[in-house]
């Protein structure tokens, strides 16, 4: 028993020393996940800015021009054309040179007085999410104008309102919610190939031979390549984590020793997956290719950019089997929520059916091939 | 005769290699692996697995009044696609489902409901979960506009005029008037799959033959290292023509995406884009000629930025300025522009003719770069 | 008067080292010259400048200094126009292995621009002289190894090219592929008058050609014909009888330190030697340590020896002291081989294959690439496991007590296969951990491997930039911490040069006498003499067993010559062919 373990130390230090003094490979621990995080931390957002609208005015009345205004305060908005024909109209939606137009008729502010007036909007669809929310704000910038109109013309407001607040994100920022996510995607990427491709190298490199023809047994051998593949999906997590308080200044609301709790787990599942992959692969190329194919629908399907619930049931049950799934669910949950370990609990046991399963799979492996 | 005599070896050549390396493509489990089964799994993913529709939103309803109005509006909601309400009778309830997951926003409709809908100021509550922002500001949007159809319904029935306001706003979605987002996802998976087929896999291949040293025997032949260029460029054209139309198959009948502009504007524009990504998977390999870091690194600099940073997804205005200007470095975006328009607005030129010239340029910096980097040297 | 093809002067060419950064002098001033119509061979071992030199001809690299020409061309400034002339086999011939023989030749074919009309003469010439006819249609992946040498010769002949570059055609190949490549070449130079340049560190290859080119580290050591080369040893061949009781072998070794004495090698129960200066007159000249010394003929070898000599430094004093004396955990047969099977789907890699190695024997496996040694091999180690037999290490089955028998032997595989990132000292560290060693006995172990090894100084070096020799004394060191009571060496000394092979044996020589079991595979027939039993197996099967001495007696002496191994191989697998010929009809 001692013996083994004092094996499996060996093991563990000879491949955290190989990691260590190979230069390319240190850069490579730290600096792609973080690179990663600040890259899509920024990209990934569905928060809209700058958004160009154009205009065509028939009115040209005061309250047209008030109604414009406020459009123009906003830092969201910017307007690019004032256009005179229709045509023009669609010209500039075509060309996406503009997101919205906005069309005024002639009667506004005659409208207006009388106690109804529409406006036109159109938006450019051929990304409907864009331009959803770029509705929405438009929307939210005409409400604005209505209660300041009622309230100067001493009008009632709308028989109803509906009164919103979010938890948890209270403006709504894409990113608190997208970056806790990389959390978990970033690291499993990095995890499962770089455990998947370990055994591959030795194989083509030869040195795996060498190490099978000494007292290993496989269990151990996998144990050894297992350990320091978890610590660096550790380091790389927690890099993340510091980018996204030290830089993004996400508040985080739970506990660490959670957070880490789970995120343990979690590595340690995709660390299995990434073993089963190094044991079925003979060389490096297959190894990669192999984890990529994983990766994607891993990826795609974790619910970071698309809610599970949207996705058909057939998909929704793939993602059972999805480390990601849980992960992210786990360090939004912990980040944003403060969720404790006992909520937690449908996101942890699968974490661990899961590392459990594929960890006795790569130990059979190993002891076929 | 003397150009003739030059020129029939040259074709020759040439048709020896693109024969050579369309046979081996055929023949080895890893082109398979990328070429084919790659983008199938990407187009189902895409096509099945993401949406950013809302719809069907599991809405708990606190119902702390029962009057006639209450009911009314819980039956907008119960009518409504959009949403999947759940009555439940205390708040407490309502926080559970929401932290459980099980519903996406709580509406809560206060007990003087009834009462203040009758003097003209009623509220109701809404608590979405912030934890996924762009669906919950989307979801508020929709219970603002489903709560403002019906008082304005209401309205309209008991004959007052009260309206939600003086101005109200009439939209149309252009492109896309049925709000699928399959609309645009779509067209991004043939981005994904062209940079995967014409980078990826390239870059893959040509590190592949420097490591397994079947170049040495072949630059010692008289072929010319831009016919080894050309040999190697057209095969893996061919697959990229191949996904295309898979892709192309895949949006029109499986997933029901309208192709509105023509087909012709539509391949040509892929076709230019291909032999860009082409460039760059062979320029990556020729400089590094070794298989894994070609290859991560052409992950790195087409794949991720195509996922990321060409507009499909994530609004390119809506970015820093410095990750903006980044992106006018990036050939997908440029095919991102080309193929929304193409296949949801049609054949508007002043979108297609620049963008297509930006790929052309590229595609010509990138050949004259290739060219300076493949000699018929191993050292 | 034969005209110069090539013509190369004082070529220089320097590469960085990886790692270290420092400089390798593949080519320190070398001067060539190849005659038309003639065969000329460049002999040297790994690391000599042979592949620089002949890819400098081939338009491939660009010379440091020096000056260079090919058919009248630079191949520096104009290498289109020397590679549309020529024909060149590089060392791994890249075969394009997905497709198939015909398509390959097919496509070197269209490269060089060869018409159909003249097509249809050149394929039934190739296809007869390389006797690939039946297999056009088989995959180069699948194709043997001699196969495949013989294929990539064919794709350079589509064409008689003016001139033919090969870089070690032979290299890994069985003896009788050897043979017929060699009778190929010799065929075209004679016949079509075709000018050939070859690599080789086979020297009985060497001594075929017209010319010879001795390479020793980037440096010219002799250019003439091969029989001045061999003349340089005139009167300097002896063959001395060793004393009943003692080995050749240990002879050998122990003459190596000899200040007479050039060289050494066992060669048919005797050992034959190459001395130093001009034999002195007087009572010594019939006597080397005590022993009666036979004048015989040189060899090219031992002209070649001589050269060597002169050239590098000699390794005195290798043998190595085993720390205690071994215990011996079983007496009688320390390794025991029955009916052992590996299949690999339908193909039947090692077909029922027995032996058995006594303590303190050195057993070699002799056999081509492609022959089962390294599966057998494998499985002895417990890498792979058998499909069928019986196979015991030191009394304890592979297959059941795997990490017990694993525990008494040591493995040094024939590509340097420890922790290349790691410094000497942590690859150590680590396989005594492996090896559960603790303590004070694993300090000990580590400090001796050190010191036996010379390899104190490099401690602190990253095994991977070690020096060439260096790699294989560590590795070897490492695979006798445990103090097993077996070691396995596959193909310890393919490509190394002689001087480093005489010391590698010394070593091994030292280890049987202290009671080490060494079992070698190899495909240098030769070497087969420093053995005490022997293997030969081919196509999977064992087909002689015995001592050196039995097994030579199994060939067929040539045009006069003394039997070597090679020509007792070549018989064996004739005759076993042969056989499974008649046996089939």
């Amino acid at each position: 028993m001692l013996a083994s373990l004092l094996r499996i130390v060996a093991l563990t230090r000879k491949e955290l020393l190989a990691v260590l003094k190979d230069r390319r490979a240190r850069m490579s621990l730290l600096i792609p996940p973080i690179l990663q995080c600040l890259l899509f931390g920024y990209a990934a957002t569905y928060d809209l800015s700058h958004i160009p609208y154009a205009v065509l005015d028939r009115s040209h009345s005061t309250a047209s021009q008030d109604l414009l205004a406020r459009f123009d305060g906003t830092r969201l908005f910017e307007r690019v054309a004032n256009l005179s024909t229709q045509r023009q109209v669609r010209d500039s939606i075509d060309d996406r040179r503009a997101l919205l137009a906005i069309e005024i008729p002639a009667d506004f502010a005659r409208r207006l007085q009388a106690g109804g007036a529409d406006l036109q909007i159109i938006a450019d669809g051929r990304n409907s999410n864009t331009a959803g929310t770029a509705l929405g704000y438009a929307q939210s910038v005409v409400d604005d104008f209505n209660s300041d109109w009622r309230a100067d013309h001493g009008q009632a407001g709308p028989p109803v309102m509906v009164a919103a607040r979010a938890w948890y994100n209270p403006n709504l920022v894409t990113r608190w919610n997208m970056i806790p996510g990389l959390i978990g995607t970033l690291t499993m990427i990095q995890t499962l190939m770089l455990t998947a491709m370990s055994v591959a190298r030795e194989r083509e490199q030869g040195t795996f031979d060498q190490l099978l023809v000494t007292p290993f047994r496989p269990a151990e051998i996998m144990a050894g390549k297992a350990l320091p593949s978890m610590l660096v999906g550790i380091i790389q997590a927690t890099g993340v984590l510091l980018v996204a308080q030290v830089w993004f200044r996400i508040p985080f609301q739970g506990s660490f020793l959670t957070l880490y709790a789970g995120l343990t787990l979690f590595v340690l599942a995709a660390v299995g997956v990434g073993l089963v992959v190094s044991a079925l692969c003979q060389t490096m190329q297959q190894a990669m290719l192999f984890s990529f194919i994983l990766i994607m629908p891993f990826a795609l399907l974790s619910g970071l950019t698309t809610p599970i619930s949207n996705m058909p049931l057939s998909l929704q049950y793939f993602t059972f089997i999805n480390p990601l799934r849980y992960a992210i669910d786990i360090t939004q949950r912990v980040y944003l929520e403060g969720a404790g370990a006992g909520v937690l609990m449908p996101d942890l046991w699968p974490l661990a059916a899961i590392a459990a399963a594929t960890l006795a799979a790569a130990s059979w492996l190993f002891k076929r091939l | 005769m003397r150009l003739q005599g030059t020129l029939r070896p040259k074709l020759r050549r040439i048709l020896a290699l693109v024969r050579k390396e369309t046979r081996q493509m055929v023949r080895d489990p890893a082109t398979i692996a990328v070429g084919i089964v790659l983008p199938v799994i990407l187009i189902l993913l895409f096509g099945f697995g993401l949406s950013l529709d809302v719809r069907n939103v599991p809405l708990a309803v606190v119902m702390e009044d029962s009057s006639a109005p209450a009911g009314n509006l819980l039956a907008a909601f119960t009518l409504s696609s959009y949403f999947n309400p759940q009555v439940v009778y205390s708040p407490q309830a309502a926080e559970r489902l929401m932290m459980e997951g099980r519903v996406d926003g709580i509406l809560t409709i206060p007990s003087d409901f009834a009462r203040r809908y009758g003097a003209g100021n009623a509220r109701v509550q809404l608590v979405v979960h912030g934890s996924d922002a762009n669906r919950a500001r989307i979801i508020e949007s929709y219970v603002d506009g489903a709560v403002g159809a019906w008082s304005a319904r209401q309205s309209a029935d008991e004959g007052t005029s009260a309206g939600n306001g003086p101005v109200g706003v009439q939209s149309r979605l252009w492109f896309n008037s049925a709000n699928d987002s399959h609309y645009f996802l779509v067209p991004g998976l043939v981005v994904l799959v062209m940079t995967l087929i014409g980078a990826f896999l390239t870059a893959m291949v040509v590190a592949r033959e420097w490591e397994r040293g079947t170049f040495e025997a072949l630059f010692v032949t008289p072929v010319r290292s831009g016919e080894i260029l050309l040999g190697k460029t057209v095969p893996y054209f061919g697959l990229g023509v191949l996904g295309l139309l898979l892709c192309i198959v895949a949006a029109k009948f499986l997933f029901r995406v309208p192709i509105v502009g023509s087909l012709a504007v539509l391949v040509a524009g892929s076709m230019l884009y291909v032999l860009v990504a082409l460039g760059v998977g062979l320029l990556i390999s020729s400089y590094f000629k070794n298989q894994l870091v070609a290859s991560q690194l052409t992950m790195l600099a087409t794949f991720m930025p195509a996922l990321m940073l060409s507009g499909f997804l994530f609004d390119l205005r809506s970015m820093p300025a410095v990750i903006r200007a980044l992106t006018y470095l990036l050939p997908a975006r440029y095919y991102v522009a080309l193929l929304q328009t193409t296949f949801l607005a049609g054949d508007i030129w002043p979108v297609i003719l620049p963008n297509a010239a930006a790929l052309a340029v590229m595609l010509g910096l990138l050949g004259y770069a290739s060219r300076a980097v493949t000699h018929k040297r191993l050292g | 008067m034969a005209i110069p093809v090539v013509v190369g002067k004082d070529l220089r060419k320097v590469f960085r080292a990886p790692g270290n950064g420092g400089e390798v002098r593949a080519l320190d001033g070398v001067s060539i010259e190849v005659r038309a119509g003639e065969l000329t061979a460049l002999v040297g071992p790994d690391g000599a400048g042979k592949t620089t030199l002949i890819r400098l001809m081939a338009g491939l690299f660009t010379a440091d200094a020096g000056t260079l020409t090919v058919l009248g061309i630079d191949p520096a400034a104009q290498p289109q126009r020397v590679q549309d002339r020529i024909g060149y086999m590089p060392q791994k011939f890249g075969l394009y292995e997905d497709l198939s023989v015909q398509e390959n030749l097919d496509l070197y074919a269209d490269l060089h621009g060869v018409g159909a009309e003249e097509r249809s003469r050149r394929y039934p010439q190739l296809m007869q002289m390389t006797d690939l006819g039946r297999f056009t249609g088989r995959l180069a992946g699948r194709l043997s190894g001699g196969m495949k040498q013989k294929l990539g010769l064919a794709c350079t002949l589509v064409r008689s090219p003016e001139l033919l570059l090969l870089d070690e055609p032979t290299v890994g190949v069985d003896p009788l592929s050897r043979r017929e490549l060699w009778a190929i070449v010799e065929h075209l130079v004679r016949e079509q008058g075709l000018t050939v340049l070859t690599s080789t560190s086979y020297l009985d290859e060497a001594e075929r050609a017209a010319r010879v080119l001795v390479l020793h580290e980037g440096r010219a050591l002799a250019q003439s014909e091969p029989a001045a080369v061999t003349r340089i040893a005139t009167g300097r061949s002896v063959v001395l009888d060793p004393n009943a009781g003692e080995s050749a072998r240990s002879l050998q070794a122990r003459l190596l330190d000899d200040p007479e004495v050039i060289d050494a090698v066992p060669d048919g129960g005797l050992v034959r030697l190459v001395r130093t200066g001009e034999p002195a007159t007087g009572r010594d000249r019939d006597m080397i340590a005590g022993l009666e010394a036979t004048p015989v003929e040189p060899r090219f070898e031992d002209g070649f020896m001589v050269l060597l000599r002169g050239a590098a430094a000699h390794e005195a004093g290798v043998d190595i002291q085993l720390q205690r004396p071994l215990a011996p955990s079983v007496e009688g047969s320390v390794v025991e081989v029955h009916d052992l099977v590996k299949t690999f789907g339908d193909f039947t890699a090692v077909n029922h294959v027995s032996f058995e190695v006594r303590r303190g024997e050195i057993f070699g496996l002799l056999g081509p690439n492609g022959a089962g040694k390294t599966t057998t091999f494998r499985m002895l180690c417990g890498l792979s496991p058998p499909t069928a037999g019986i196979l015991r290490i030191a009394g304890l089955d592979v297959s059941g007590a795997g990490a017990a028998a694993r525990a008494r032997l040591g493995y040094v595989a024939q590509k340097f296969s420890l922790y290349g990132a790691l410094t000497v000292a942590e690859n150590l560290e680590f396989f005594a951990s492996a090896y559960g060693l603790r303590g004070a006995q694993r300090r000990e172990r580590i400090d001796w491997a050190l010191r036996q090894f010379d390899l104190e100084r490099h401690a602190r070096t990253a095994s991977g930039e070690l020096p060439g020799g260096f790699k294989q004394r560590l590795a070897m060191g490492a695979a006798l911490l445990h103090e097993p009571d077996i070691l396995f060496l596959d193909e310890p000394t393919s490509g190394a040069d002689p001087l480093a092979r005489r010391a590698f044996w010394r070593r091994i020589t030292a280890l049987a006498e202290q009671g080490v079991t060494v079992i070698v595979t190899t495909h240098f027939m030769q070497e087969a003499e420093y053995c005490d039993h022997i293997a030969i197996m081919d196509g999977g099967r064992v087909l002689a067993r015995g001592s050196p001495a039995q097994i030579r007696r199994l060939g067929r002496a040539r045009d006069g010559r003394e039997v070597s191994m090679e020509d007792a191989f070549i018989a064996v697998v004739e005759t076993a062919r042969a056989r499974e010929g008649a046996a089939r009809a």
